[in-house]
Formats: structure tokens, C-alpha cells, sequence
């Protein structure tokens, strides 16, 4: 089998092979660390269920911040039947207590940098 | 085929391979799309592509075969465009370059018109050229993003990128401009099919398929960030079990992922054996990667072999005594 311009195209196919198995080699041999967010030992039952903080949490904030600034209105009334402030740092960080050990382990692991602290004192870690 | 079965046909078959994942998940056969399904259309996708540039490279190019686009190299006083009818292998290496990243073949896109008179008149056509540059970097930046599901830490470029295309900051997940972007251009390049006459006439199912199957995709994908949402930790669990090549399946991600993920692995499977594989045929075309020097270096055909013949001179040794007889006329005596 004759190959014509193969001292150009067998490299070629060699550098498209290392770029494309990026993600393969990168973490080849490693074990890979699921987060573990460190949940409040007092309270069980956050504001809404747990499925739902997971995947949305960050539109409840969302909602939950342009309700608090714009209209003045502070509570929220739970599925449960529970009233709870709408607040980050009144609210939320009262059970959630370090950034580091909760809010940072998933959004580290994904890459996600929210933008709450720009404006928001993020709680002093105990180091 | 006429143009409404190209259409339909191809787009009952992405609705049915949407549905294939549902199902499955649905009968607990989520190992499979999980697992067994991404890894086969990795295979497929590498081992095509493999085959389809291996047999590229088995034909020979023997002649310079270079479309030329610009005045090609003669005398020092006729200006040589470069870029355009490249003469070195530099030359080509950045007429290349300039090909593979901003698409200059369709920028020279031409619209051909009769006026009255009649008047053949050519005028300039970017759309198309617009419509593919959107496509492909919008696409090329969102799997670059994804790369955040399959290293960690997630690597500096990602975090750039992420930033850079999520600049305006709108609603949470802040909207990243490329998924806008790619569904404006994608729309684009299937409605141009649809509705400019000629378009359509030479648009086959094999056209309509992969605009279908990437429609699927990113719909599948936007719908996943912004509106129905899936647990993307155990998203990125199966995807880094993936990559270190230790499989397990995290219990209820959500079967919008399922689709999302067999979208893109039929995507990759289907990729070689289509029009797709331009991707790897664009560095091979003759076309495009030759230099122009056919009048300045002899460029020999590889399979000519060495041609039995019988010259004048040896003809004439041979029959000169004859041809003397009859009274032709011979060179030497």
C-alpha cells in the first residue's frame, strides 16, 4: 500500500488524534473526585425539595433577588408550607454556613463562577 | 427526490432517534446510551475518518491541480498574489490557514443574475460565508466549553472562553452568546435551502440530515442549561468515568441528557461517511493545498512506467534495405 505525502498527512493524523483524545490523556490514570458539599447537621428540609435545589437553585436566587430589590418583599413561602426569609446571607448561609465547604465544591468541580460575591460579602472561612 | 421528501424524510428520522434514548432509558437500558453507545461512536468516528483519509492518501495527485484565484508568479514586474495562486509551500501553508479558519473559498461566493437586457451580472454573496463562519466557530467554542465536563481541574482556556461568551451576563445560567449565535446561524443554513428555488432542487436528505441531527443537538443541550434543567454533577460523574476509561452510570440524570448525548454520538458516527468529513477533507484538497509551479519544477506522474518504443532510426536500421528496393526515401545511406 503506497501512501503519497505521508511524511505530511501520518503527522497530521497523529495531531488531530492528541487534540480529539484531549479529555483521554489529560486525566489518564486519575481517579476522579465527586464533590462533597457539606450539608447542615440541624435542618433537614431546605426551601424547596432537594432535586429541585439541585438543578435550580440559581434561578430561585435569581427570582429571589429581583423580588427582594425591586419590590421590597422578603418572604418566601415554601412547598412545605414553611415561611423562610429570602436572603443570602440571612437566609441561605444560616444553614449553609461556609462558602468553601458548600456553594464552592460544585461550582468548582463544573467550573461555574456566579456572580453573587461581586456584590455580596462572601462569609469569612475559618482557616 | 423531490424537495419535500428531502426534507421529511430526514427530519422523521432525527424525531425517531430522538425518541430512541427516551425509550430506552425509559426500559432501564441506560448503560447502554450511556456507555456502550458514546464509546462505539468514538470508535466509529476515529477509525472512519482513519479509513476515509488513508484511502485520500492512497490516490496520487500527480498533477498540480491548484484552482487558481489571483494572478500567479511570472515576471518580477507582474504583481503575484500570494495567497491566491501560491507558488511556495508557505505560501500554501497560509492560503491553507486562511481557508480552514475564515473559510475564503465562500467568502468568494458569487450571485449570478440575469437583468434586463438581458444582462448576465454577477453581484457579491456573504450570507453563506457569514451564516458557515457563525456555525462552525460558535460550534468549535461550545465544544471547547464542554471541556469543562471532562477535566478537572477544568483547564484556564475553558474559564476564558466561558467568560468571554457569557459577557453580557443575561439570566442565570448567563446566556453564552454562542448558543444564540449558532442556532441564528444554523436556522440560516437550512432556511437558505429552503427557500432560495435553485437550493432547493440540488438539496438532498443527506444535506437536511446533518442540520436536523445538529438542530436536535443544540436544542437538546440549550433546553438542558436553560430550561429543563439536569443534574450536571452527575452529568460531569459519567463523563469523567468515561474519559478514565471506568464506567459507571449516576442514577437519574434526566433523559433530555440521554438525548443530548445520542445526538451527538449518531452525529459522530454518521460523521465519515457524509458530507461531514470535510472537516478532515478540507487539508486534503487537491485544490486548495497545492503550490502552482507546474512551469517551474516537473512534477512526474507515479504511475507512468517505462513505455516500450520503437523510434524512427531503429524502424528505418530494420527495413532500410526494403524501403530502398521500393524507392522510399531514407535518412542515412
Amino acid at each position: 500500500m503506497k501512501i503519497y505525502d505521508g511524511r505530511k498527512i501520518i503527522p497530521g493524523i497523529l495531531i488531530a488524534a492528541v487534540i480529539f483524545s484531549f479529555p483521554f490523556w489529560l486525566n489518564f490514570g486519575k481517579a476522579a473526585v465527586p464533590p462533597k458539599p457539606k450539608l447542615p447537621k440541624e435542618v433537614k428540609n431546605c426551601v424547596e425539595p432537594t432535586t429541585f435545589m439541585r438543578t435550580s437553585h440559581m434561578q430561585l436566587l435569581n427570582e429571589w433577588r429581583d423580588i427582594v430589590v425591586r419590590e421590597n418583599f422578603r418572604l418566601f413561602a415554601a412547598p412545605d408550607g414553611k415561611e423562610h426569609l429570602m436572603s443570602l446571607q440571612n437566609g441561605c448561609l444560616k444553614c449553609h454556613e461556609s462558602k468553601a465547604d458548600f456553594c464552592d465544591q460544585c461550582h468548582n468541580y463544573l467550573d461555574v463562577k456566579p456572580y453573587c460575591w461581586d456584590c455580596h460579602l462572601a462569609p469569612k472561612e475559618n482557616k | 427526490m423531490s424537495a419535500q421528501k428531502s426534507i421529511l424524510y430526514p427530519l422523521v428520522a432525527v424525531l425517531v432517534l430522538i425518541l430512541i434514548p427516551v425509550i430506552g432509558v425509559k426500559l432501564g437500558l441506560s448503560y447502554f446510551f450511556a456507555v456502550v453507545v458514546p464509546y462505539a461512536a468514538f470508535v466509529i468516528f476515529f477509525g472512519g475518518i482513519l479509513c476515509k483519509i488513508v484511502n485520500w492518501a492512497r490516490s496520487p495527485v500527480p498533477f498540480r491541480i491548484t484552482t487558481t484565484c489571483g494572478q500567479g508568479k511570472s515576471f518580477d514586474w507582474v504583481k503575484h498574489n500570494k495567497f491566491d495562486n501560491p507558488f511556495t509551500n508557505k505560501q500554501v501553508f497560509v492560503r491553507m490557514v486562511l481557508e480552514v479558519l475564515c473559510f475564503r473559498s465562500l467568502f468568494r461566493n458569487l450571485k449570478m443574475e440575469l437583468r434586463d437586457g438581458p444582462k448576465l451580472t454577477y453581484g457579491s454573496a456573504k450570507w453563506l460565508w457569514l451564516g458557515a463562519l457563525a456555525f462552525h466557530w460558535s460550534f468549535l467554542i461550545i465544544l471547547l466549553r464542554h471541556m469543562r465536563f471532562f477535566a478537572q481541574p477544568v483547564p484556564g482556556f475553558v474559564d476564558m472562553l466561558q467568560s468571554v461568551d457569557g459577557f453580557f451576563e443575561l439570566g442565570v445560567p448567563q446566556l453564552f452568546l454562542t448558543d444564540a449565535v449558532i442556532v441564528a446561524a444554523l436556522t440560516y443554513l437550512f432556511l437558505r435551502r429552503v427557500v432560495v428555488p435553485q437550493l432547493r432542487y440540488i438539496s438532498l436528505p443527506s444535506d437536511y440530515f446533518p442540520l436536523f441531527l445538529l438542530f436536535g443537538l443544540i436544542l437538546s443541550g440549550i433546553g438542558m442549561r436553560y430550561f429543563f434543567k439536569v443534574d450536571i454533577i452527575k452529568v460531569k460523574e459519567l463523563a469523567m468515568s468515561l474519559v478514565i476509561l471506568k464506567p459507571t452510570v449516576p442514577e437519574g440524570i434526566g433523559a433530555l441528557f440521554y438525548v443530548h448525548l445520542f445526538m451527538l454520538c449518531v452525529l459522530f458516527a454518521y460523521f465519515p461517511f457524509s458530507k461531514l468529513t470535510h472537516m478532515a477533507g478540507v487539508f486534503l484538497s487537491p485544490t486548495r493545498n497545492l503550490a502552482n509551479n507546474s512551469r517551474y519544477k516537473r512534477h512526474v506522474n507515479p504511475w507512468d512506467y517505462p513505455v516500450k518504443v520503437h523510434t524512427y532510426e531503429e524502424y528505418e536500421e530494420e527495413f532500410r534495405e526494403k524501403m530502398k528496393e521500393v524507392g522510399l526515401p531514407v535518412e542515412k545511406e
